[in-house]
């Protein structure tokens, strides 16, 4: 009898592990994405319910507590999916960092109760146990300073010898595992300090790195999540969670990296911080005027052009103006007007985060250029509207070799007609660099929130 | 036996790592034709996937001692955690993807 049930549990993980597997090659396609999430949480649910009713301990003896579980379970449900149905899409970023955050604590949470279940000769189990932990918890404590800084709580902090501490705790951290694994008694004492040390460490991780990076950290805090369920599933040889984990652990590496690609950086340059360390340098420099140019010749300027193409950035995103340009989009092409959107693979806060935003106001998916199609396109198009992007249309990356961010790939906006930089301020982007493109002539500054300045001039060209 | 026992546990050890490999292979074949817009999606979803800790914190839940409120706590909240990583997870990517269905 036992062993038909964990037969059945057997089959039911490999089931789930094959969903995980098909939902993530689903998920890298535009059209089968959304079939292949829901493959992936429909695997995910026979896992769940496979393990409460078919697991069995050697004495035949199924889980107990299982009101608990439920009550647990339910709770969880309740409150995830209300917090993901609410999310603003701007917030998009931080959302997805809490929850990473919330299985890293699940993975510790796990390490803290097995650790107590563990004969001291268990030396596998205790090996794996504590890599959970302190995977599981450092994943938690950078998941949750990421989460921090992309909703403004706390900025980056940098501090001489940042490395050195860091290599220094990470030592401490590792040489007190071995400790624990090695020690005939498991001490609590021991276990709560490279608990500590542990938060410690993935606050001072990712506390340095450019809140502009944040995508790129939560995407290798996302693999590390995986690598501690990973350790879970070694531990309890759960194949469903092994399988689950390592595909996240290494699909999130991957992703980490083609991220860092599309910055054109290196991951150790992301981690090391070479935008926050060259920030206050250049931003002084000497330049001339910008111009300023009023709603009324903006609005003129592009109602009478032949192609238009947008630039969304962050500004857009913060401002929530996604809705109001797609209503000058849309009013520009009853003057018959052809609007195209360029964007940079990193624009926003995360690859893609513009295209959801658009997508979110109903923008044709056509309309979207990707940045090598967009490059050929702006030698023949009238007017560029740049609306809260700025490193991504820096010539700096092109021209100056000093420059933080030179090498990566930009949109060449400077090939246009003319362009039109909508932004709050003068304020440097991101990399904290100045951009000359708002220096040269073909450019006219226009001032202002992207929403407001959006509706203001969707009424211009309407009275036009 | 003990043996045997040394044996069969070497195997599984062989085995684990087996399956290990293969996964790193497939998860890196997997993404790696990825376009960017798909990205932030990506990462999502896959952020759901290892949201499969949750059966570890279940069994852990389920193998703990009633009276024993400490662990009781931490286990609940650690199914608690776990759920919240599945549930918000999918439903988020779900949530992104629908909006890229709309346009067409």
């Amino acid at each position: 009898m036992n062993l038909i049930l964990s037969d059945i549990l057997g089959i039911a993980y490999l089931v789930a592990s094959v969903t995980f597997i098909l939902g993530l090659k689903m998920l890298s396609k535009p059209d089968t994405a959304r079939r292949g999430n829901l493959i992936a949480a429909v695997g995910m649910a026979i896992a769940i319910f496979a393990t409460i009713f078919l697991t069995v301990d050697e004495n035949g003896a199924g889980l107990q507590n299982k009101i608990l579980i439920f009550i647990a379970l339910g709770v969880g449900t309740l409150i995830g999916t209300r917090a993901a149905r609410t999310v603003q899409m701007t917030q998009m970023p931080q959302m997805v960092s809490l929850f990473n955050g919330m299985g890293g604590a699940c993975a510790a949470l796990i390490g803290i109760i097995e650790i107590y279940h563990t004969q001291p000769d268990e030396k596998g189990k205790l090996l794996a146990i504590c890599a959970g932990l302190i995977i599981g918890t450092i994943s938690f404590s950078g998941s949750m300073i990421a989460w921090g800084k992309l909703t403004g709580k706390f900025g980056d902090k940098v501090f001489p010898l940042q490395q050195f501490l860091n290599i220094g705790l990470m030592t401490i951290i590792l040489v007190l595992a071995g400790v624990i694994i090695f020690s005939t008694t498991i001490s609590p004492v021991l276990l709560y300090m490279e608990l500590l040390l542990c938060v410690g460490y993935g606050i001072l991780f990712v506390l340095p790195i450019g809140g502009a990076d944040m995508p790129v950290v939560i995407s290798l805090l996302n693999s590390f999540t995986g690598v501690a369920a990973a350790c879970a599933g070694f531990l309890y040889n759960n194949k469903a969670m092994l399988t689950g984990g390592i595909l996240v652990g290494s699909a999130g590496t991957i992703l980490t990296i083609l991220m860092c690609k599309a910055m054109n950086r290196s991951l150790t340059n992301v981690l090391i911080g070479a935008f926050s360390a060259n920030k206050t340098k250049q931003v002084e420099s000497e330049h001339g005027d910008v111009r300023e140019v009023s709603l009324a010749d903006a609005a003129v300027m592009m109602s009478y052009a032949k192609r238009v193409m947008i630039v969304p950035g962050y500004g857009l995103a913060v401002a929530q103006a996604q809705h109001s340009c797609h209503e000058l989009e849309k009013a520009l092409e009853e003057k018959g007007v052809e609007v195209n959107y360029a964007i940079h693979p990193v624009a926003g806060r995360m690859p893609g985060h513009m295209n959801v935003l658009l997508a979110e106001a109903d923008v044709a998916y056509g309309k979207l250029l990707e940045m090598d199609e967009a490059n050929t396109q702006f030698a023949n198009t009238d007017v560029v509207m740049v609306l809260g992007a700025n490193d991504v249309v820096n010539p700096a990356a092109k021209n100056d070799k000093q420059s933080p961010i030179y090498g990566m790939p930009i949109l060449d906006v400077e090939n246009a007609r003319s362009v039109i930089v909508n932004k709050r301020s003068m304020n440097a982007g991101y990399a904290g660099i100045t951009n000359d493109l708002f220096y040269q002539p073909k450019t006219s500054m226009l001032f202002g929130d992207a929403k407001t300045v959006l509706q203001q001039l969707v009424s211009e060209i309407k009275a036009n | 036996m003990d043996h045997l026992f040394e044996f069969l546990s070497h195997q599984m050890f062989l085995q684990t790592v087996y399956v290990v490999v293969l996964m790193v292979f497939l998860g890196i074949e997997v993404i790696s034709h990825v376009p960017s817009i798909l990205h932030t999606p990506l990462m999502s979803g896959a952020n759901a996937i290892h949201g499969v800790i949750v059966i570890g914190a279940i069994i852990v839940l389920g193998k703990v001692d009633i009276s024993n409120i400490p662990a009781i706590l931490i286990g609940f909240t650690a199914v608690l955690l776990g759920t919240l990583n599945v549930v918000g997870g999918f439903v988020v990517t779900d949530r992104m993807l629908e909006m890229f269905k709309k346009k067409k």
